[in-house]
């Protein structure tokens, strides 16, 4: 650990110069604050409808124009930043808990439990993700929990095993023979000795994901299998916007620009960020 | 090589089982009588009857599986309960969309990757070199559907060069090939740059400009040819995807494949429907990952002795 936080300090210098990495670690802190204050921020109540003016084009009133029912679609994307931000980020840090702590068992015991557990967890694998996804949420029904579990599960084999590779190769050090021979347990060594030389690579990894389950979180919306109506996210915007592709081609705008631009940032920073922890080969070792 | 093949071929059994054995539960996982999920609505006794007795719904989990895995050895998907038509005759029309879309998108990937990259490592650190990084990386962040919807608009409705949707000719392929396509072709640029500058470093390259070879000849055929092995390997991963990557971009452009009908599948709940395609879907991936792997031991002997060990 304090290896590993040398490695941080004396890198830390050569993250904050690469310019892309620090703009969009800001402009990343800017998209949550404005999902966070997305009741004050935004001009108009997300399902405030006024079918006097649907399907208008952009205007003073509405920059960036109303969809089908009248509503102002810059409100809705600011709530629909909620609904994306927060489902992503709590599914991918319910996939990283399971995945570390399934991946720290395996690797510590190893044997029978390791093979059957780990066939089981790599079963995600012989599906295409947003497949995966589908397949979840056609057993427990759309909605936001299932959207979370859904996109957990897509994402749970890869830190599992990126956690249980590093396990199997530090439990033979010598510093866990040492905390064997104090007499330690096996919940001791894996959770105070094991786990947190561990991690790092695996929250690095974590963060890159976040961009491809917001990905995923909105493909599910574009589906209709994601959060359900009223309640508007990103994806769903461009699945009703994409039947007035015709009439009303600015709805889908703001909404997919928007994904595409946190996909990039989260891209960009997790990049400056693994660039400074200096830790590429072993996230990529698994 | 036979023994690899073999080997890797063996290797697929248990997965096999194993995922059509989760696909066979999702009838039983979901919430509700399975008979009922396997019939429509209003049908009488009679066809319930049937349903239990061609299904054995009324014995154990594990011979049900075996009657349905039986089955599907035979040829019988089930019939579709709202298209109501046979899941094996469904599966098999669309399969030939999704292969065709599939298959060009990898194409695709491969052409336009090798040349932006190639590009890219000739004129490294100028301004076309990062422009062309520039576009491939917004063209694997950029979310598939969306830029569909964009490049309809665009294309088929402002310029009116290619059809809107469906399948009728092979211009409608062109707009849905680049969709799917432009993630493969972002990630084979960027291979192929970066191993193209890694080897324009060795020893064996600078010799060649001592010859006097001229630049492109360097660059295409010496340092190009050693920078390929990498690239083979990221386009023989994605041949697991041609079937299942572009169930999205089938559902945007309203092609015809296995994609939309999942997705057709799921919104109607036709259980037996989704479970064919979910199997197809499956198979479809493990097939294009096994002649994934084969290319590469193929290609890399050491490959084959990995396995081995």
């Amino acid at each position: 650990m304090t290896a590993l936080a040398a490695t941080v300090r004396s890198n830390i210098a050569a993250l904050m110069p690469t310019f892309s990495s620090a703009f969009s670690g800001v402009a990343l802190l800017i998209l949550i604050l404005i999902a966070c204050a997305a009741p004050w921020l935004a001009p108009y109540p997300y399902d405030l409808q006024n079918l006097s003016i649907a399907a208008q084009a952009p205007s003073a009133a509405h920059w960036f124009g109303t969809d089908e029912f009248g509503r102002d679609v810059l409100s809705r994307v600011i709530f629909g930043a909620r609904t994306s931000l927060s489902v992503s980020l709590v599914a991918i840090s319910l996939s990283v808990t399971v995945g570390i702590l399934i991946g720290a068992i395996c690797g510590y015991v190893g044997g029978r439990l390791d093979r059957i557990v780990m066939s089981i967890v790599d079963l995600t694998w012989s599906f295409p993700e947003i497949v995966l996804a589908l397949l979840i949420v056609a057993i427990i029904g759309p909605g936001s929990s299932s959207t979370v579990l859904a996109i957990s599960i897509a994402y749970l084999a890869q830190f599992t095993r990126l956690t249980r590779t590093q396990i199997k190769s530090l439990k033979r050090q010598t510093f866990v023979e040492a905390s064997l021979s104090l007499g330690a347990g096996p919940t001791h060594i894996i959770m105070r000795r094991l786990l947190p030389n561990v991690v790092a690579p695996v929250i690095v990894v974590a963060m890159l994901s976040t961009g491809n389950a917001i990905l995923l979180e909105a493909t599910l919306g574009f589906f209709g299998m994601g959060v359900q109506p009223p309640v508007p996210s990103w994806g769903a915007m461009l699945s009703t916007g994409s039947a007035q592709l015709f009439s009303a081609p600015w709805v889908i705008l703001l909404p997919g620009a928007l994904i595409a631009l946190s996909v990039i940032f989260i891209n960009l920073f997790g990049e400056g960020v693994l660039h400074a922890l200096d830790i590429k080969a072993q996230a990529r070792s698994h | 090589m036979t023994s690899y093949f073999i080997r890797r071929l063996l290797a697929m059994i248990p997965v096999f089982f194993v995922v059509s054995g989760v696909v066979f539960l999702i009838v039983h996982m979901v919430p509700g009588d399975p008979v009922d999920n396997m019939m429509s609505v209003g049908a009488s006794a009679n066809q319930r009857a049937e349903i239990i007795a061609r299904y054995g719904l009324d014995r154990s989990l594990i011979e049900q599986y075996l009657t349905w895995l039986n089955n599907i050895v035979h040829g019988d998907l089930g019939t579709a309960i709202v298209m109501r038509r046979p899941v094996a005759d469904l599966i098999m029309s669309n399969l030939g969309h999704s292969l065709a879309l599939g298959g060009w998108a990898l194409m695709f990937s491969a052409v336009a990757g090798l040349l932006a990259g190639t590009i890219a490592a000739s004129f490294q650190d100028r301004w076309i070199d990062h422009g062309l990084m520039g576009v491939s990386l917004l063209g694997s962040t950029v979310p598939t559907f969306w830029l569909g919807l964009l490049m309809i608009m665009l294309f088929a409705v402002e310029l009116g060069w290619v059809p809107v949707s469906g399948a009728r000719s092979w211009t409608s392929l062109i707009l849905p090939v680049i969709t799917v396509g432009l993630g493969g072709m972002a990630l084979v640029a960027r291979v192929t740059r970066i191993s193209m500058v890694e080897i324009a470093r060795e020893d064996f390259v600078m010799l060649l400009h001592a010859k006097g070879l001229s630049r492109w000849t360097i660059q295409l055929r010496h340092i190009l040819r050693h920078a390929l092995i990498p690239v083979v390997t990221i386009l023989s991963l994605r041949i697991g995807l041609i079937v299942g990557g572009s169930v999205t971009v089938e559902y945007v452009f309203a092609r015809p494949g296995l994609g939309s009908l999942l997705i057709r599948a799921l919104a109607q709940r036709d259980y037996p429907l989704i479970q064919g395609c979910l199997l197809f879907l499956a198979i479809a991936v493990m097939l294009g990952t096994l002649l994934g792997d084969l290319l590469q031991a193929a290609m890399d002997p050491r490959q084959r002795e990995d396995s081995a060990q």
